[in-house]
C-alpha cells in the first residue's frame, strides 16, 4: 500500500477536524433544545471513518449505526441537508422524518444509519450480494462497535459473506463500552477481531491511528474488491461522551472517562503533523475557521429550513 | 387452462419472473440443492443456478435483512421462510428494516422484496410449525400482506407480488400446498389489494381468506340445502383489504360473518368488524360474528378441534340469522 503523500495527510486532518467540530456544534444546538431526541456522538473516534473512507468512491456502501455522523461525513455527505435532517426540517436526507438515527444519502452509497444495534450488518452484506450478483466491483464496509458483535445478525451475516466471498468489510469501532456497559461484561473474548475466526476470515484488530487504520483498511478493501472475501477489522477506539449526549457516565467514573479523552486520535494526528512539517499552526487555524464558517452556514441553513407538513406524514409509505 | 397444484403454481409463478426479469431471485433455508422444503423451488436451481437460487443457513433474520440489502440495490429477492412460525426470528428485520427503509430514509429507497411462507395446522407439527400469524404483519405500516386460496390466485398474486415495489409478506398455507386447481397458461398477474367472490349469496356475507375460503364454500354447500345462500368474499389480500368489495357486499346481505384460521383474538376479522361498524353500520341487520380458531398454542393431537371447520361456519352463519337489533 502505497504511503498517503502531503496532500492525503492534509485532507485527512481535516475531514477529522471536521467531524469533531460538527458534533461539537451538535452538543450545543442540541442542548440549546434546537435538536429533538437524542443524538449519539462520535468524539474521540474521528480516526475510523477517515481512514476507512478515504478508500472508498462514491459508488461503494457503507452502513452506519446510531452513532454514525463522521461516516456519512467522510463519506461525503451534505452537510446542510445533515443539519437539515438533524433539525428535523423538511429538506433533510429523509425529509425530517428520522433525524440522527437515520441519516442517509443513497447517491453517495449511505446506505442509512440503523437504530437497532447490528440491524445494519446483514442489511450491508446484502449490498455486497448485489455487487456480486451484478459484478458492479462496489465494495461495500458495514460500521458498527462492539456491544453489536453480540448480536445475532452480526454472525448470521458474517457466516453468510464467508461462504459467498462477498465484497464487503466489517469495520468494529471498539470503545469498550455497549451503552452502559463495559466490554468485560459482554464479550467473553479481549478482541473482536478473535471472532473471525468462527468464519474463517481475517481478522485485524488496529488502534485508533487513522494513517494505521488506512492502512489495515486498505488492505481489507482490496482484498473485497478482488473477490476474496470479507474480513473483520477492529478499531480500538475512545468514546468521551457516553451512549447520548447527556449521559452523566457515572458508571464510568470521572477520571476513567479523563483517561480516554487523554488518548485523542486528532491530537495525536496533529502533533505529527506539527512535527513533520506537514502543518504549520497558521494552517491548522485557518483550517479551523474556514470549518467553523461552514457548519455556521450549514446550522443557520437547517433553522431556516420549514417543519414537515403533517400533510405529507403519509407521503411515499407505499410506492 | 391447465389443472395443477397449489404449490406448483407458486413455482411457475417464481420460474416466470425469474426468466422475465434477471434481477429476480430466491434466497431461503433448503431452496435451492433439495428444491425447497415443500417442494416450491423444485428444479429451480439447476435452471438458474447457485447464484440466482441461494441455500443459506439456518438464520432467518441474517439472509431477510440480506435480501432487502439486495432489494436496495436494485434486485428483487424472494425471501422464502420454512414455516411461518420461524419468521418470528426475522421480526426485527421484516417489521424495523423491511417495513421502514423507504419511509424512514425519505422515500429515497424502493425495496421490492417477497417474503414467501407457509403459515397453518394440519400436518401435526405441533405448537411451533402451525401458527398463523398475518395479523402482525398487518399492523405494520409499509408492508403489504397477501394470502391466497387457490392455484390460480396464488400464481397470480405471487407473480404481482415479485412485480410489485413494496415489501409483501406473502402468506400460502401448507394444507393448500396440494390442492388441485386450474391455472391459465398465459402470463396473467392478480392484483394487490382485491378480493374475489368466490361465490355469490344473499343472505349472509363470509369474508374469508386462504384455508378458510375452502371451509365456507363447504359452508355453503351444507347451507344451501337448507336454503340459505352465502356470499364468500375471498380477500386475497388482508393488506391492503379490499373495503369497496366487502361493504357491497354487506349492503346486498346485512349480515357479517368473518372466518380465519388464526386466533380469534386480534385477528384480522376485528379490524375488519371495526372497519364495517365504524363506516356501515346502518346496513347491518344483526351483530357481526367471527370464526377462528381458539387462544391457545396449536396442540398437535387436537388439531381437528383447533382449526375452525365448516361446521363451525355454519353455526355461526346460522346464529347471526336468528339475531338482529
Amino acid at each position: 500500500m502505497k504511503k498517503p503523500g502531503k496532500a492525503k495527510l492534509i485532507e485527512f486532518y481535516t475531514k477529522m477536524v471536521r467531524i469533531r467540530k460538527i458534533e461539537q456544534k451538535l452538543m450545543e444546538v442540541f442542548s440549546n433544545g434546537e435538536i429533538p431526541g437524542f443524538i449519539h456522538v462520535s468524539i474521540g473516534q474521528e480516526a475510523a471513518p477517515v481512514g476507512i473512507c478515504s478508500h472508498l468512491s462514491d459508488s461503494d456502501y457503507i452502513s452506519t449505526t446510531h452513532r454514525g455522523h463522521g461516516h456519512a461525513l467522510a463519506k461525503g455527505i451534505d452537510l446542510k441537508f445533515f443539519m437539515a435532517e438533524l433539525f428535523g426540517k423538511r429538506e433533510g436526507y429523509c425529509l425530517g422524518r428520522s433525524g440522527s438515527m437515520h441519516l442517509a444519502d443513497k447517491n453517495l452509497g449511505i446506505m442509512g444509519a440503523n437504530g437497532i444495534v447490528g440491524g445494519g450488518i446483514p442489511i450491508a452484506t446484502g449490498a455486497a450480494l448485489a455487487a456480486k450478483y451484478k459484478k458492479t466491483g462496489q465494495v461495500v464496509v458495514a460500521t458498527f462497535g462492539e456491544g453489536a458483535t453480540s448480536e445475532g445478525v452480526f454472525h448470521e451475516a458474517l457466516n453468510i459473506a464467508a461462504i459467498h466471498k462477498l465484497p464487503i468489510v466489517y469495520a468494529c469501532e471498539n470503545n469498550e463500552w455497549a451503552e452502559f456497559s463495559p466490554q468485560r461484561i459482554h464479550m467473553s473474548v479481549k478482541d473482536v477481531k478473535d471472532r473471525a475466526a468462527a468464519y474463517a476470515i481475517p481478522g485485524v484488530s488496529v488502534s485508533n491511528d487513522v494513517l494505521k487504520i488506512y492502512e489495515e483498511a486498505g488492505k481489507a478493501i482490496k482484498m473485497a474488491r478482488e473477490g476474496r472475501g470479507p474480513t473483520l477489522l477492529e478499531i480500538k477506539s475512545e468514546r468521551w461522551y457516553g451512549h447520548y449526549v447527556g449521559d452523566a457516565q457515572k458508571y464510568r467514573g470521572k477520571e476513567k472517562v479523563a483517561e480516554a479523552m487523554k488518548k485523542d486520535c486528532l491530537l495525536n494526528f496533529e502533533k505529527l503533523l506539527l512535527k513533520d512539517n506537514v502543518l504549520q499552526r497558521k494552517d491548522i487555524d485557518r483550517i479551523e475557521k474556514e470549518i467553523q464558517a461552514e457548519i455556521n452556514e450549514a446550522v443557520d441553513f437547517a433553522r431556516g429550513c420549514s417543519p414537515p407538513d403533517p400533510s405529507e406524514m403519509m407521503d411515499g409509505l407505499y410506492v | 387452462m391447465k389443472e395443477i397444484r397449489y404449490i406448483f403454481a407458486i413455482k411457475e409463478a417464481m420460474e416466470e419472473e425469474m426468466e422475465r426479469d434477471e434481477n429476480v431471485f430466491l434466497i431461503g433455508e433448503d431452496v435451492g440443492l433439495a428444491g425447497g422444503s415443500f417442494g416450491a423451488s423444485r428444479g429451480l436451481y439447476d435452471k438458474f443456478g447457485p447464484e440466482r437460487v441461494i441455500d443459506t443457513p439456518i438464520s432467518e433474520a441474517g439472509f431477510t435483512s440480506i435480501a432487502l440489502g439486495a432489494a436496495s440495490c436494485g434486485l428483487r429477492p424472494i425471501v422464502e421462510i420454512m414455516f411461518m412460525d420461524f419468521v418470528t426470528c426475522a421480526m426485527d428485520s421484516i417489521v424495523n428494516q423491511v417495513a421502514k427503509m423507504r419511509y424512514m430514509f425519505g422515500n429515497q429507497y424502493t425495496v421490492p422484496i417477497v417474503v414467501r411462507m407457509p403459515e397453518g395446522a394440519g400436518l401435526n407439527a405441533g405448537p411451533q410449525h402451525s401458527q398463523c400469524l398475518e395479523a402482525w404483519f398487518a399492523h405494520v405500516p409499509g408492508l403489504k400482506v397477501v394470502m391466497p386460496s387457490t392455484p390460480y390466485d396464488v400464481k397470480g398474486l405471487l407473480k404481482s407480488s415479485i412485480r410489485d415495489d413494496n415489501p409483501v409478506i406473502f402468506v400460502e398455507n401448507k394444507t393448500l400446498h396440494a390442492m388441485k386447481g386450474s391455472v391459465g397458461e398465459e402470463d396473467y398477474v392478480i392484483p394487490i389489494g382485491k378480493a374475489d367472490v368466490k361465490r355469490e349469496g344473499e343472505d349472509v356475507t363470509v369474508v374469508t381468506a386462504s384455508r378458510m375460503v375452502h371451509e365456507s364454500l363447504k359452508a355453503a354447500d351444507i347451507l344451501s340445502q337448507e336454503g340459505i345462500n352465502i356470499e364468500v368474499v375471498d380477500l386475497r389480500t388482508i393488506q391492503p383489504w379490499d373495503k369497496e368489495a366487502v361493504f357491497n357486499s354487506i349492503s346486498k346481505t346485512h349480515r357479517l360473518v368473518i372466518a380465519h384460521e388464526a386466533v380469534k383474538q386480534f385477528g384480522f376479522g376485528a379490524e375488519i368488524s371495526a372497519a364495517v361498524s365504524e363506516e356501515i353500520m346502518d346496513e347491518l341487520d344483526a351483530p357481526i360474528m367471527r370464526v377462528g380458531a381458539p387462544f391457545v398454542p396449536v396442540p398437535y393431537s387436537l388439531e381437528k378441534f383447533y382449526v375452525p371447520s365448516s361446521e363451525d361456519i355454519v353455526g355461526t352463519v346460522k346464529k347471526t340469522l336468528e339475531q338482529g337489533f
